[in-house]
Parts: C-alpha cells; sequence; structure tokens
C-alpha cells in the first residue's frame, strides 16, 4: 500500500486519504511485553499517515537507571551535541550516556543525531527536582541552537522521527526494548512542516500525548503556558497538550477529571443540568483555566507513569475506541487495529466526547470515571 | 490467499480470505468477480480494509466476517452486504442503493450523506448517524438502529428515514443531544424517551399518524426478520416523530 502505482489505480488520481493515528497499550498489572503488537497495529493504519512523522513512548524500559531522569535529545549539528553536553555536564551528575542505536531503515533519511543521557539532579535549590529539570529542558531547547530535549522521565522514553511508525520502530530498534505502557502514533501534518522534533508524542517530564486532530487554540494556551515558564519549540499545536497537562496535574495538584473538564469543558449550553455545586465547580474552572480550553478536534492518548488516559473533544470531532482483555487497555483511532493483535476482546467501548477513559496501574483496567465532577478543588 | 469458487442455491459464490490484503487489492479482486458473474462473496478475516463494496453497482451479496475500515459501502449501488460484528466509521457513505446489515455496532458518521439504500444496525452507533441524508422522488434512505446512538443524530438531515428504536440497549433513555440539529428534511422516528433539551432547535414532535405507522412497520419488520427479533414487541414502545419545522433553517445566517 505505500507506493500507490497507477497501473492500481484505475482513476489515475494521485488522492491521499489520511487523518492521523494514535494506538495505545497499556498492561495494568505493569508486566512488560514488546513492541511487536503496537507496531502491528500502526502499520494497519499505515494509511492514516503520510510518512511525515511516527513515534512511541514507552514506560519501563529503564530498569537499570529507574532513578535517574532520561533525557533524549536530537541534534542537528555536532556543536548543538557539544554545547548541550558542557551544559548537562555543568547541570548533572551524568551517570550514563550513549548514541541510541539505530538500524538502517528504507524510508528514514536525513535522521538527527539521538543520544541519551542519565542524569541525576546535582543542586536544584530551592525548586523542586522536577521543576529543575522543566527549567533546564527549556534553557536547552531555547538557547541552544540544533538540539532538543524531546524525552525526559524516569524509566519510560520516547522515539520519533519523520517516517511511517512503523518504519521509525525499525529504524530505533524498538524490537530489543519491552515496557508495560506504550504509545504510539502516525502523523499527517496538517498546519506545520513534517520535522522530526515536530513529531509526536510530545513529552515533559513521565507526560506524553499524542493526538489526532488540531488545536486552533494553540496561540492562546501557548501564551498563557509562557507564563508558567513553558516555552513551545517544537511547531506542533499538541505540544501544549503536555505542558498544560504538566501544570495541572503536577503544579497544581488537580485530579485528572479536572483536567478533562478544563481541556474539554461541558458547552455552556449544558450547564444548568449539573447540580448546583457542580455548577459552581464547573464555572470557577472556566473562569481560572479558560485559556487552557483546546479549541477544536482532537483524540488524545495522554500517559504517565502509572495512567494512560483517552479523551476526545466535546463534540467529538475524531475516532476513539476503547477495549480490555484481561489486563490490557488498548485505546486505537480504529477497532480493526485493535482485533488485529487481540481479536477476541472482554469489552470494547466507543467513549463519548470529553469522557475519560483512564487505565490506572492501581486500579481495574478501562475504569471510566463517571459523568459526575464530584472532585474538590485544592488551592 | 484462499479464492474458492461454488455454486449454493444456483449462486455463484466466490470465498476469499482478505488476511494481508490491501483494500485496494481487495476491492479490484470483488469488482472483476462481480463482472464475471460472480452473485455472491464470502469474506473473511476481513481487518480494516476500507471501501467494501465501493464501486459495486450489482446486487450482488457480501457476506462479511471480521471488523471491515471505514467507509464500508461508500458510493455503493446495489450490493446487499452483511457484517458479522463491529463496523467502523463511514458506513454507508453516500450510498446509492443497496442495503447494509450489522450484526454488531457502527462507529460515527453511518449513513453519511446517503441518497438510496437501507441500513440495519443490530446495536448502536456512534455520533452523527444518518448526518446530511437527503431524498429525491422515489430515492429515500433508510437507517434503522436497534440500540441508541450518540450525539447529533439526524443532523443536518435532507430527507430519508431514521429510525431509533431504543430496543438492544440496556440505557432506559437515549443519552444523546443534540438530536436533528438542523433537519430540514426527512423523518426521524425514536422508540425511547427524550427530553426537549436533547433536541436540536430545528425539529419538532408530533405522534405518528396512520403513514407514520405504515412506515415503522415495515421497517421493524424488516429489522425483525434480519436480526431474528419480535417486530411486536419492537413496535408496542412509545413512539415518537421528529419532522423539520423549517425547509430552510439557515436561509438567513448569512444574509447582511
Amino acid at each position: 500500500m505505500k507506493q500507490l502505482e497507477l497501473v492500481q489505480n484505475t482513476f489515475q488520481d494521485d488522492k491521499i486519504i489520511d487523518a492521523c493515528s494514535i494506538f495505545g497499550i497499556m498492561d495494568t498489572i505493569g508486566t512488560r511485553f514488546s513492541g511487536e503488537d503496537i507496531v502491528k497495529a500502526m502499520a494497519l493504519m499505515h494509511m492514516r499517515s503520510n510518512g511525515l512523522g511516527g513515534g512511541f513512548a514507552i514506560y519501563g524500559i529503564y530498569p537499570e537507571y529507574a532513578e535517574q531522569y532520561a533525557f533524549h535529545i536530537m541534534y542537528t549539528c555536532q556543536q548543538g551535541r557539544d554545547e548541550t553536553e558542557l551544559f548537562l555536564k555543568n547541570n548533572f551528575n551524568v551517570i550514563y550516556h550513549e548514541e541510541i542505536p539505530t538500524r538502517q531503515t528504507a524510508g528514514i533519511t536525513d535522521p538527527p543525531s539521538v543520544w541519551r543521557y542519565f542524569l541525576d539532579v546535582k543542586d536544584n535549590g530551592k525548586v523542586s527536582e522536577d521543576d529543575y529539570i522543566v527549567s533546564r529542558i527549556m534553557e536547552i531547547n531555547t538557547t541552544i541552537p540544533d538540539s532538543f530535549v524531546f524525552s525526559s522521565g524516569k524509566n519510560m522514553g520516547v522515539f520519533k522521527g519523520v517516517g511511517y511508525p512503523e518504519d521509525i520502530a525499525n529504524y530505533f530498534c524498538l524490537d530489543k526494548y519491552q515496557g508495560y505502557l506504550w504509545t504510539s502514533h502516525g502523523r499527517f501534518p496538517t498546519n506545520t512542516r513534517g520535522w522530526w522534533g515536530g513529531t509526536h508524542p510530545f513529552s515533559i517530564l513521565d507526560w506524553t500525548v499524542v493526538h489526532n486532530g488540531e488545536i486552533s487554540s494553540y496561540g492562546i494556551n501557548r501564551r498563557y503556558l509562557e507564563q508558567f515558564g513553558y516555552e513551545c519549540t517544537m511547531q506542533t499545536d499538541t505540544e501544549v497538550i503536555a505542558y498544560a497537562i504538566d501544570l495541572l496535574v503536577r503544579k497544581h495538584h488537580l485530579p485528572m477529571n479536572i483536567v478533562a473538564k478544563i481541556l474539554a469543558a461541558p458547552l455552556w449550553s449544558s450547564l444548568e443540568r449539573y447540580p448546583a455545586e457542580e455548577q459552581i465547580l464547573l464555572k470557577t474552572l472556566r473562569q481560572v483555566y479558560g485559556s487552557l480550553l483546546l479549541n477544536g478536534p482532537f483524540a488524545v492518548i495522554i500517559a504517565n507513569t502509572n495512567e494512560m488516559i483517552g479523551l476526545t473533544d466535546r463534540i467529538k470531532l475524531r475516532p476513539m475506541i476503547a477495549a480490555t482483555k484481561e489486563n490490557k487497555l488498548y485505546l486505537s483511532s480504529e477497532e480493526s487495529a485493535i482485533r488485529l493483535i487481540s481479536p477476541e476482546l472482554d469489552k470494547v467501548w466507543y467513549p463519548a466526547g470529553g469522557e475519560l477513559v483512564v487505565g490506572n496501574l492501581r486500579h481495574p483496567p478501562g475504569k471510566t470515571l463517571p459523568e459526575s465532577v464530584g472532585a474538590q478543588l485544592i488551592c | 490467499m484462499n479464492n474458492n469458487l461454488n455454486t449454493i442455491s444456483n449462486k455463484k459464490v466466490m470465498e476469499i480470505s482478505a488476511d494481508g490484503l490491501s483494500y485496494r487489492e481487495l476491492n479490484t479482486k470483488l469488482r472483476e468477480a462481480a463482472a464475471q458473474g460472480i452473485e455472491k462473496f464470502k469474506l473473511t478475516d476481513v481487518c480494516g480494509q476500507r471501501y467494501l463494496g465501493t464501486g459495486l453497482n450489482k446486487p450482488v451479496e457480501i457476506d462479511i466476517r471480521g471488523t471491515p475500515g471505514n467507509d464500508l459501502g461508500a458510493f455503493m449501488e446495489g450490493p446487499e452486504i452483511t457484517v458479522h460484528g463491529n463496523v467502523q466509521d463511514g458506513c454507508g457513505n453516500t450510498m446509492n442503493d443497496g442495503e447494509i446489515i450489522v450484526h454488531g455496532h457502527t462507529g460515527d458518521v453511518v449513513g453519511f450523506s446517503a441518497r438510496g439504500g437501507k441500513i440495519f444496525i443490530r446495536d448502536s452507533v456512534g455520533y452523527r448517524a444518518g448526518i446530511h441524508m437527503k431524498e429525491y422522488k422515489d430515492k429515500k434512505p433508510v437507517i434503522v438502529i436497534g440500540g441508541n446512538a450518540q450525539d447529533f443524530c439526524g443532523e443536518y438531515m435532507a430527507g430519508g428515514i431514521l429510525i431509533l428504536l431504543g430496543f438492544n440497549t440496556h440505557e432506559v433513555n437515549f443519552k444523546a443531544n443534540f438530536i436533528g440539529t438542523g433537519m430540514h428534511g426527512g423523518v426521524i422516528y425514536l422508540g425511547n424517551k427524550v427530553e426537549t433539551y436533547q433536541l436540536g432547535k430545528e425539529v419538532g414532535i408530533a405522534e405518528l399518524d396512520e403513514n407514520d405507522n405504515n412506515v415503522l412497520r415495515q421497517y421493524v419488520n424488516e429489522f425483525a426478520s434480519h436480526f431474528n427479533c419480535d417486530a411486536e414487541e419492537i413496535l408496542n414502545r412509545q413512539f415518537i416523530k421528529l419532522f423539520p419545522r423549517w425547509l430552510r433553517p439557515y436561509g438567513q445566517l448569512y444574509v447582511y
């Protein structure tokens, strides 16, 4: 299906039918497994992307360095690497570093060099280690040319680049990794160019986001996040979702069901049907966090060390299917991709727009949070 | 690949395993075989192949095992497709004639812009079922849904018949909002309760008259025979009818 030959294409057109593809698998008891299944599932949805971006997030891949922050950094020139490595030496104890192993892959051209660093924080002063990490990443991404930190959590990693997802998996030798939670993205860029840094997943600390859709509120979201020290440097709208989640959950301590009501706030017209107390809460969220409302169509899979989360926009303009089989939770753009790797499923469902699907390491799989907000704001 | 040609009840039947076939290979095979006189296809191991039945303008039967991809039966004219399982988004997109029978669930935008033919779904459907269906003279698309629909069903409907039975579901009431938003033609029959706020501003509610009851009985009977259930039990439900209040609800919207 890769090259559409005119012989096969009797209409002699060159229409490319694209969307984006997203897929996630989580083993909710934490058993690690290979990427074979997710690569197969993504390859089935090959035609949703157009070769201008593919990527994976994997949790549980670095047990030998589980206590260190694992930085994945892409360099587009040697000078960028020299400057960045000096910066890392000055700011961290570099426990181990290496170039991420790759293999020659047809369809992957002109890759940047991609390195990983396992880092201990030397002296974070008065701020938390996580805050220190976020600030240093922003510093590298905005002040050192040709260097981009695109993965920075513990015991997890993002692998991404320009190519189809199955080719990116081969390029980064993902067959050599094991994880308990995998998410993936196949890209069809709509508004910005396809470059290595602009591919998904987007990540900060252990948060990752893969996204199908487009965030038309990107400008508003970005300016709001800049007030909190987040600098958008990757030229793709999805970057704001990763930073918004980090701000709301890690810094503002909001539970995920409240975060969903901020990113995909219930329509004003539906507000009066909520109980009085929830109305107050929902209006307050709108007032405080209106600038983090994600406008436009989206289906996202958000993940961190403990959770895999599915969410779509309020009027569900992008697809998302959820399914469970024993301990595994699946999220996908298409049901067939799930059926390919797990034909008999325990449960398949079709979450409504704005409805969270949460797989949590400590809870039974696929628990959909109740519609009721029911949580308290933490100030 | 496993192609078996045989004759059952005087029909020329072809069996195809779709395992590993791209949508183009599979559809090309269907079109070529139909042109050579095959009347029934049995497809197995279908997984994600799109546009099955597209461009087939003969009344062939297509029996599908597996999960067909998006736009099943798009622009179809004549075939009868039966799916033993769930169907993805865009089923019956702009179909002109023929029938799709789904023994399971269908995804979003089922019957999108349909202008003829019938779609029967045993269980429920996703968002925007029947969006912008239209009719002209004797061309009148029909969608019958056994369970529930998610939001925006019948959105911008310009013609045709959308029947939501609310029967094959555990939910007592319909949860969908924005039912019939922008509707300006056709009719929706609902076999379950809705609140006014769930309806689009452009629809009115009425009781069924004799003509409505005849139409409903005809399609419920067809639904019951496809899925082997009791038509009378379904018809005993309290149905309401939704109709468009205006033919051009947005006629003044962009007029300055």
